[in-house]
């Protein structure tokens, strides 16, 4: 018996679907709308991740060493520097790389290599370069070498200069951590207002579809149908308005995608969202069909609520 | 069968519909109410069908008191009584004989007996060539006559028929008396709200006539006196 009620529902539901297609073409159309958003608003989210991402990348704090640091113990901080939690990655410059690094730099600056020539020898120190796992954790990284520079003092000094105790650098920093903070906060601002505006503007659409079947759902009432046999028809057409809604948005986003996907490659962080969204398309398509009949079924099963009351 | 005690319906701004309203109505019966617009009829159906609550006093139908249903279960008491109104109210997307199986889908029948009485009760009211045409597709007289066919479908203990006649001409509105007549004629109770002097001077049935929301006459084979 539970069969074939089931059954009614879902004839009942498919059939109300097809014979209403004005309706329903209406109702696909605003929830594609709402599901196209949540779509964009996914892309946007790895876009602007891989571009805070790619400008955090960009901070760094450096140890300048003495000329006559030794090795040993210049490797000893980087191992010490490594084993720190905050840390991301040490890379260790060598006098002679230091020295190949800056003429590189600076090779079409005939003066400033005409003046290191003049010099014979060579006048820099060994460099570690020091990337944290957050911005916000340069500050206590640097306390800690700032503290090894103290204890060296004993002995020779190795640190010549943290540059993180530079006022630019450190103002750099600090406001590199404020942009991306707010970029972060922003986005998400954005996203959710977006979202919720569109599902509001669906959840109205449904609203007025079922508006239409108010009368036909008391005359269901008045020969004596019981509520869920009512309003479970109503639920299989918005899971249906979600489910086909869902579809044309995946395939809209196949092109879209395609089109986009060189000019977002090039863009900062370097994200093909072509490639991605390939790749992550199980993740896509659980999201948005799935937002679509959840919006669909809930969507309905409220707006037939209240015309169930006699 | 049915039994209304004592009852009043008082909307919020003071407008009386029903005043203190009592008479019963037997197994077998068919009972004509009649009288004006405004008079009182309809409420009587809703109040009935527990559409509505009345302000005071009691509705009884078979010793239960309808007010007391809760609305999860109106349903069974409204499966017990068919009901055919002025404006049809048939489901506009399906067609006369989804219509009528809706009806019986709601009750929980089977599939093969949906099968074997759509059919067998659009014959019975002279509409089985039209079975797969939409209400938008049929006469007023046609809609009413599936109307009747949805409301007897089930088999009701008792029909209810709220001015069924109202929206149709001299011809249509004989034949649905017609079907009336033969309904009862097999066994089940009929309450019909009317103010068509000709339907209740053809009957010759118990007539209540009411006038502004109370009872005025209750005769046993009466006439249309207002």
């Amino acid at each position: 018996m539970k069969w074939l009620t089931a059954k009614r529902i879902f004839r009942a539901g498919v059939l109300s679907f097809s014979r209403n297609a004005f309706v329903s073409f209406a109702s696909i159309l605003v929830m594609t709308v709402t599901l196209f958003t949540v779509g964009v608003t996914l892309f946007a989210g790895v876009i602007l991740g891989s571009a805070l991402d790619e400008l955090r990348n960009k901070a760094d704090v450096n140890v300048y060493f003495t000329q006559n640091a030794p090795e040993d113990r210049m490797l000893e901080l980087k191992a010490s520097l490594e084993a720190l939690p905050e840390v991301l990655k040490v890379e260790y410059l060598s006098r002679d790389e230091a020295l190949a690094q800056f003429r590189e730099r600076h090779k079409n600056d005939q003066l400033t290599l005409s003046a290191l020539d003049e010099l014979g020898d060579n006048p820099l120190g060994a460099v570690l370069n020091i990337k944290a796992k957050d911005i916000s954790q340069y500050e206590s990284i640097s306390a800690f070498l700032k503290d090894q520079q103290s204890a060296g003092a004993g002995g020779a000094a190795i640190i010549d200069k943290i540059n993180f105790y530079d006022a630019q650098h450190r103002a750099a920093l600090e406001r590199l951590q404020y942009i991306t903070n707010s970029a972060k906060v922003l986005g998400q601002w954005i996203v959710a207002i977006l979202i919720l505006t569109t599902l509001a503007i669906s959840f109205n659409t449904l609203r007025l579809a079922i508006y239409s079947s108010r009368d036909e759902i008391q005359v269901m009432r008045l020969v004596g149908a019981g509520s869920f046999y009512i309003r479970a028809p109503f639920m299989v057409e918005g899971v249906l308005y979600g489910l086909v809604a869902g579809i044309v948005t995946l395939l809209i986003f196949y092109p879209l995608t395609w089109w986009l996907g060189g000019a977002t490659g090039n863009f900062f962080g370097g994200v093909n969202i072509f490639n991605y969204y390939l790749s992550n398309f199980l993740y896509f398509f659980f999201v948005i069909i799935g937002t679509g009949v959840v919006l669909g079924a809930l969507a309905s099963f409220l707006a037939v609520r209240r015309y169930l009351k006699i | 069968m049915i039994y209304y005690d004592r009852v009043s319906k008082i909307y919020a701004d003071n407008s009386i519909a029903l005043e203190d309203v009592s008479f019963s109505v037997e197994p077998g019966e068919f009972i004509s109410v009649v009288g004006h617009s405004g008079a009182g009829k309809t409420t009587l159906v809703k109040m009935l069908l527990a559409e509505e609550k009345p302000t005071t006093g009691s509705v009884f139908f078979e010793s239960i008191n309808v007010h007391e249903i809760p609305l999860n279960k109106v349903g069974d008491l409204r499966r017990k009584i068919g009901t055919v109104f002025q404006d049809f109210r048939l489901l506009p997307n399906k067609t006369a004989y989804e219509n009528i199986a809706f009806a019986m889908e709601a009750a929980g029948r089977a599939e093969q007996e949906i099968h074997s009485d759509v059919p067998h009760v659009l014959e019975l009211v002279d509409l089985g060539d039209k079975m797969n045409n939409f209400p938008h597709e049929l006469s007023g007289g046609e809609q009413q006559r599936v109307a009747i066919a949805r409301a007897i479908v089930n088999q009701p203990d008792v029909i209810v028929a709220d001015e069924p006649t109202g929206n149709l001409d001299p011809v249509n509105t004989f034949e649905i008396v017609q079907i009336l007549k033969k309904i009862n004629d097999l066994g089940t109770t009929i309450l019909l709200t009317t103010h068509n002097k000709g339907v209740i001077d053809s009957l010759k049935k118990r007539v209540v006539t009411m006038d502004k929301g109370k009872v005025i006459r209750d005769d046993k084979e009466g006439k249309y006196i207002l």
